[in-house]
């Protein structure tokens, strides 16, 4: 039987990474729910928010608050980008086939994935905690970082306050209604392209921030995109396509899995994962909070 | 030869059909009218095999084929037409004929036969009975809406269907081509002995050609018999020209 | 134009049996890759370009056939007659199994089960040790045994002399001529119609009397079958079978191939598989960023030539009838 602060750790870890794959699949999700496509190129833009922040801590170095100001300028830039993507090239796909979509955004992936081996080469960076956090707390005999506590209550934070947006202001209702019935809010005269590339600079946003966040944590490296982009599918599967809770849920309940899986039953954590998705694709295709699309 | 039996269906609170029932007479011409919403196309929906009704049934040839699927349902002899031009569009006019003979002639698991010389007579004389022979190697998507409609005719009847149900066969066309299309659906019905059931928008259709009509408002009949009883009565006219009495 | 009539297919092949004679090693190993990814990439478009079926999984069916041939072979001592035609009634039926999920969704559900499905295989592959050897995989598959052929040297003497690679480079140009042919009589069918219908307008087939589930399942278990024979070849050629024959990113490049090629014409997508792997063989010289051009391709394919390299040629081809026709 294994120790109360066993499990607690294990927990919280498999919450922490929860939270960082909320952060991406939320993204993913809005995408999907707004503009009706799986976006690949999702988990390179997490990337691309590691290497930026990685980037501006070079410039900007690592005195007090400069760790934020890199990662929010991280998200920036990657959020930019991906609304000059969204305005220039992938606008123009919105009419055909969906294959043609995703074959675009898995290009974009292919593309982006390859300017970041060419700017920051292959091996890999890492970027120190921000001053501000470097200490650990000592809870139920677990050893738990300051900063992976800050990203536990990040997580719920980020979660309420898009809620917040959605639910109780203009711009969430259209986001919303566009969601439902995007032809009706165009002949309404709500400019829904632009609304589209708003959608589309919030989700780049929250994975860049995504990535910059987790690049105190974890290694950033080629290849971490075409990784995480697919446990990001898992994540907005399990939760329910377009559901913006459903994504917290399946983030909370993919961390877990994993994470007492690979303790319990390490050579098939990863298989039961995708055993998972495959089975809340067969029995219940919009995942436990989302709604069936018509 | 057709019947339908109280049949309901309520989609998330709203019901569409509300208790409909009413028979079609074998080798009869029958027409649903009601206004818009009143629940035609979902009726329709309902006696094809689209949607499950909530209550009811539809008998048809005296056997229950409540909520049958659509496949099993045309190899009892069921044609449909559908309301939105719903043909192959990138399949030639002649493949899309063809395409229904093989499926009906059961050939559809053959994998080894060149599929170019199959039914070559019976998908020309089809064409040439619907008028779109002169068409047969165009890309059915390119055609002229009218004659997307005479091949979607084209199509239910090489099924050689029993009985042909068609979603409002002249929506979108002119006053010249409604009465070409409805002579050249009269004449093939008469021809192939088909029973007929469609729904309509257009009145002077119904009442020219229909042997009897049922009305439908809000998802429930408010007349059902030969035109001229229809036509006279106070409920039909009260909903369609806002009269009163 | 009588260009219709010029058998290109026995061309082509006879045109592949010769490149070991006339070309380096270096070519026929190019050669024999491109061969076997066209019977991939055409097997895919049954799916994808005749049922209108996008499926994001498609290598599990390779990696299936590619470990099942394999095994048999390395493991087990069975000969190459009988490996290879298991590998593919293994990924068939396992296709059988998955598609049957699989075909009770629709589109983007369809897509994430099929990937979900891939990514299983993959992770059974990856961390079964024992049977697959895990993460190393299995290298070292044998070569079918080619003694026979100094027998058959002996009454044609063309035959005798070539190197083992070569051998195995002829067994699968047949092979896959074999399968294509096939495939070629089976999308040309009734059965390949009743496919084009349901990707044009699946209500409209259920109303001719289609069974669309059952038809889908069946065009899934026929592209899983020969993915699996592709796969099983691509295991010896590849001189040993390692997990990431089915990781998705594998289900990406046979589907560029496909679409690179033309997904509306049979013979597309070996087209592309050529293409594709000439091209990364003349980038890969130059420049290690293969991803980046690939990608850049792709965009421009998606933006400008939707149709791929078939579909640019039949629109040139038809163009010139017209134009021959009023002349």
């Amino acid at each position: 039987m294994p120790d109360l602060s066993f499990v607690f750790a294990q927990s919280l870890s498999g919450l922490t990474a929860a939270m960082f794959l909320f952060l991406i699949a939320s993204g993913l999700s809005l995408i999907f729910g707004v503009l009706r496509v799986l976006n690949f190129a999702h988990g390179t833009f997490y990337m691309l928010g590691a290497y930026s922040a990685f980037q501006l801590v070079q410039w900007i170095g690592v005195g007090p608050g400069r760790f934020w100001l890199a990662a929010l300028g991280a998200a920036t830039a990657v959020a930019i980008l991906g609304g000059v993507i969204e305005h220039f090239l992938f606008r123009h796909l919105y009419g055909k086939e969906e294959l043609y979509q995703l074959l675009f955004t898995y290009a974009l992936v292919l593309i982006l994935s390859d300017t970041a081996k060419i700017l920051w080469g292959t091996q890999q960076k890492s970027v120190s905690r921000p001053a501000e956090l470097t200490g650990a707390f000592h809870v139920f005999g677990a050893t738990v970082p300051h900063y992976n506590l800050f990203i536990l209550l990040l997580g719920p934070a980020i979660a309420l306050g898009f809620w917040f947006v959605l639910q109780r202001t203009r711009a969430g209702r259209f986001i919303r209604a566009a969601a439902l019935d995007r032809e009706t809010l165009g002949a309404l005269g709500v400019n829904v392209d632009g609304l589209y590339t708003w959608v589309f600079v919030i989700a780049s946003f929250l994975g860049g921030l995504g990535g910059a966040l987790i690049a105190p944590m974890r290694a950033t490296v080629p290849g971490m995109d075409t990784d995480v982009i697919v446990e990001a599918f898992v994540v907005v599967v399990i939760g329910g396509l377009g559901s913006f809770w459903g994504t917290f849920l399946g983030a909370v309940i993919y961390g877990q899995v994993l994470s007492f899986g690979i303790l319990f039953f390490p050579r098939f954590s990863i298989f039961a994962v995708f055993a998972l998705m495959a089975t809340v694709l067969i029995i219940r295709p919009w995942g436990l909070l989302g709604r069936p699309l018509k | 030869m057709l019947e339908v039996r109280d049949v309901r269906k309520s989609f998330d609170g709203f019901q569409a059909v509300g208790g409909v029932s009413f028979t079609v007479p074998r080798g009869s011409i029958s027409a649903i009218i009601g206004p818009n919403g009143a629940g035609k196309t979902t009726l329709f929906n309902l006696i094809t095999g689209h949607l499950q009704p909530d209550d009811g049934r539809v008998v048809f040839k005296e056997r229950d084929v409540t909520g049958i699927a659509p496949h099993d349902l045309c190899r009892l002899g069921m044609g449909r037409s559908f309301q939105r031009t719903n043909i192959f569009p990138r399949l030639t006019v002649y493949e899309n004929i063809q395409a229904a003979y093989l499926s009906h002639r059961g050939r559809g698991f053959n994998l080894f036969t060149p599929v170019e010389r199959l039914y070559r007579p019976e998908t020309e004389a089809l064409l040439q009975s619907v008028g779109l022979l002169e068409k047969a190697a165009e890309v059915s998507g390119f055609l002229s809406h009218g004659n997307q409609k005479q091949l979607e005719l084209g199509i239910a009847l090489a099924l050689e269907p029993e009985i042909l149900l068609l979603d409002e066969p002249t929506a979108g066309m002119s006053a010249t081509e409604t009465r070409e299309s409805i002579r050249l659906i009269e004449r093939i019905a008469a021809d192939r002995g088909l029973t007929l059931l469609f729904t309509e928008h257009d009145m002077e259709v119904v009442f020219s050609i229909s042997h009897r009509i049922t009305v439908l408002h809000q998802g429930r009949v408010i007349a059902d018999g030969p035109p001229a009883e229809v036509r006279r009565d106070p409920e039909v006219r009260r909903v369609y020209l806002g009269e009163s009495g | 134009m009588r260009l219709s009539r010029i058998p290109w297919g026995p061309l082509v092949l006879v045109a592949a049996l010769f490149v070991p004679a006339q070309a380096s090693r270096f070519y026929t190993f190019l050669a024999n890759d491109v061969v076997i990814w066209a019977l991939f990439a055409t097997s895919l478009n049954v799916l994808v370009g005749y049922t209108g079926l996008v499926s994001f999984g498609h290598a599990a069916y390779f990696g299936i056939g590619a470990y099942a041939t394999g095994l048999l072979m390395k493991k087990l001592g069975v000969s190459f007659l009988l490996a290879f035609p298991a590998g593919g009634v293994t990924a068939g039926l396992c296709a059988l199994v998955f598609g049957f999920f699989c075909v009770r969704l629709t589109r983007i559900y369809f897509a994430m089960l099929t990937l979900a499905f891939a990514q299983i295989v993959w992770a059974i592959c990856f961390k079964w040790n024992e049977v697959t050897g895990g993460e190393q995989g299995m290298p070292e598959i044998p070569y079918p045994s080619f003694d026979w052929v100094d027998r058959v040297a002996g009454v044609l003497p063309f035959v005798g002399g070539y190197r083992t690679s070569d051998y195995y480079y002829f067994t699968c140009v047949l092979l896959v001529a074999a399968c294509l042919w096939i495939l070629r009589r089976i999308v040309g069918s009734p059965f390949g119609r009743m496919l084009t219908t349901i990707r044009e307008n699946a209500e409209r087939a259920e109303f001719i009397g289609v069974n669309v589930r059952r038809y889908e399942l069946a065009a899934f278990v026929i592209a899983g079958v020969f993915a699996g024979l592709a796969g099983g070849l691509f295991g010896i050629f590849n001189r040993g079978v390692f997990p990431d024959f089915a990781y998705w990113t594998k289900s990406s490049e046979v589907l560029i191939m496909t679409l690179l090629g033309g997904m509306g014409t049979f013979y597309g997508p070996a087209v592309g598989a050529l293409v594709l792997i000439w091209l990364n063989q003349q980038i890969v010289s130059y420049t290690e960023y293969w991803p980046l051009i690939l990608g850049t391709i792709l965009v421009i394919l998606l933006f400008v030539f939707p149709g791929g390299i078939g579909g640019a040629v039949t629109a040139l081809w038809r163009r010139l009838q017209r134009g021959a026709a009023r002349a």
